[in-house]
């Protein structure tokens, strides 16, 4: 698959009109929603005059369409923003622009990011980079699928939930979901703002890291981002891994395990100490999550009520019909069960029993994985229960959707940097990836363990 | 397990500010159900005396001058947005 460097000194205009020749060749995977061709190409031109100089100098990359972006729509793949043209930049897509990074559209996703397959878009599913007859997982499904089909070297993601590292798993490429709070969220649609991260998909873990560690650092514009931290390692020194027992039972795919069997197999070569360890609150992490997320779904998603922006219901007479309506027509059905969950969940009478009991347990959690962390450098787990599965094969069912998510909503939860490399590819020849999980600000050992990793494969 | 009427998908529609149709309720019920079923095995876990956890980052109070900052944005910018706008504002219907 192209990495970053094979872009690096050619000319960027070439660079950007080879993307998107590629990107409309592969207009089957429905995995792009929008082109931004000729801001693309002036700021390729740019570049080639040594206007624009940087670590990314010219290189061509998609955004998934919840991050705001010039030159096009940012659509969050809805009805209620299909024609919405932001006025501002996400600091992320600032960030990468500034080193010369050139953006040349935007990728396809569940709408506002609520789903794990990419089934939920307005705009039709993202087909599977291996399968078009399966999922390309999600909701970075569309960025997940550029990548793994060498249109761009990478392109952006955010993980609420496990929505960078799943479908990078069923692609068969590197995605990184960093800290809670390491790179700024201004400019991204928010979906659940406790859990919210933005990060990256990618061929190689080099290349991940270097885009990392570019949109990394706090931002004055979201108060939510940590003191600047990441800085590039590299593994010296054996370390102590477990493998998290209870993500490896029989309901786990055994392709799936084998994958992670083979992963540590490869870390106990590279010499690192490797031992099975319990975090027995998994089973409950599911729970915690779609009590959680909701609740703030449903107070984040209150803003599209065909008012001060996006589409209006054109019927509307009154004030209650124009956010009723515009809400009805312009949302997806995903979205509307998570708007009505986390109302319930937050309702008077049900209040303690769901959101408050769910935010203890969420301590207990978080508990769970500083012991761990006292004791272990890197977790490692499965980043779901199966390969991609079929188009449609749970679409009729929510809870067995949410089930996908399993193994990727703890580190959401604790706010704990996680990542999604290549492990293995199942007998039908879908890729399945592993999963590493480290304590919060360990991103750049993350990264190092999966730099070492890729070089023994 | 808990039950879910078509009244409390409505009820919890009118919360939420979305106006269902009619064919929307009888899914979303189910569905609902279906998923309040499965959060509810919650109750299995014993929290007592636990804190609940809202945010995971330690920052508190995160400070800035109050000084005017439009971020580079012009609100005729943002006026634009809009669905409806006259005279500066965002336009609605009548609401009384």
């Amino acid at each position: 698959m192209v990495k970053i460097a094979d872009y690096s000194g050619k000319s960027a205009v070439a660079n950007v009109r080879e993307a998107i020749d590629k990107a409309r060749a592969h207009e089957e995977f429905n995995a792009i929603l929008s082109l931004t061709e000729e801001r693309a190409l002036e700021r390729a031109a740019a570049v080639d005059e040594g206007k624009i100089t940087g670590r990314l100098a010219g290189i061509p990359f998609i955004a998934k369409d919840n991050f705001l972006t010039l030159g096009g729509t940012t659509t969050a793949a809805s009805r209620i923003l299909e024609e919405f043209e932001a006025p501002l930049q996400a600091t992320a897509i600032e960030k990468l622009e500034a080193e010369g990074a050139i953006c040349i559209g935007k990728a396809n996703l569940d709408a506002f990011a609520h789903g794990g397959s990419t089934e939920n878009s307005a705009f039709g599913p993202t087909k599977n980079a291996h399968d078009k007859e399966r999922v390309a997982g999600g909701s970075s499904g569309g960025s997940a699928v550029v990548v793994a089909l060498d249109i761009v070297p990478f392109a952006l993601g955010t993980d609420t939930g496990g929505s960078i590292r799943q479908p990078a798993s069923f692609n068969g490429v590197v995605g990184v979901k960093p800290t809670y709070g390491m790179v700024s969220r201004y400019g991204v649609v928010a979906m659940a703002s406790s859990t919210d991260t933005i990060g990256v998909l990618a061929t190689t873990a080099t290349d991940a890291e270097l885009v990392m560690e570019i949109m990394s650092g706090q931002d004055t514009k979201d108060m939510t981002t940590l003191p600047d931290y990441f800085a590039p390692e590299t593994i010296d020194s054996p370390l102590k891994i477990g493998v998290i027992r209870e993500a490896m039972s029989d309901d786990v795919d055994p392709e799936v395990r084998a994958g992670v069997e083979k992963t540590l197999a490869d870390l106990k070569a590279a010499g690192h100490e490797v031992e099975e360890v319990s975090l027995s609150i998994l089973k409950y992490a599911l729970a915690i999550y779609y009590i959680v997320v909701p609740a703030e779904i449903s107070s984040n998603l209150a803003r599209y009520d065909g008012v001060r922006y996006g589409r209006r219901a054109s019927e509307a007479t009154t004030l209650s019909d124009v956010y009723g309506m515009s809400r009805d027509q312009g949302l997806m059905p995903e979205n509307k069960r998570r708007i009505l969950i986390g109302s319930y969940v937050l309702s008077s009478g049900f209040f303690d029993a769901y959101y408050l009991k769910a935010q203890k347990a969420r301590t207990l959690l978080i508990d769970e994985f500083d012991r761990l962390f006292g004791q272990y450098d890197a977790l490692v787990a499965p980043v779901a229960p199966t390969p991609a599965f079929r188009l449609g094969e749970n679409t009729a069912d929510p809870v067995k959707m949410y089930l996908a998510d399993i193994m990727t909503v703890p580190a959401s939860l604790a706010g704990m940097p996680a990542l999604s490399i290549p492990a293995t590819v199942s007998q039908g020849g879908l890729p399945i990836g592993v999963q590493l999980i480290g304590p919060r600000r360990s991103d750049a050992k993350l990264l190092a363990l999966a730099k070492q990793l890729e070089e023994k494969n | 397990m808990t039950q879910i009427s078509s009244d409390d998908v409505q009820y919890l529609a009118r919360l939420s500010n979305l106006e269902l149709s009619a064919d929307e309720i009888e899914p979303l019920r189910s569905d609902l159900e279906n998923i309040i079923g499965y959060i509810e095995q919650l109750k299995e876990l014993d929290t007592e005396g636990v804190e609940p956890t809202y945010q995971v980052t330690d920052l508190q109070n995160v400070w800035r001058e109050d000084e005017i900052d439009n971020y580079g944005i012009d609100h005729t910018a943002l006026l634009d947005l809009a669905p409806d706008a006259e005279a500066h504002q965002v336009k609605v219907p009548k609401v009384l």
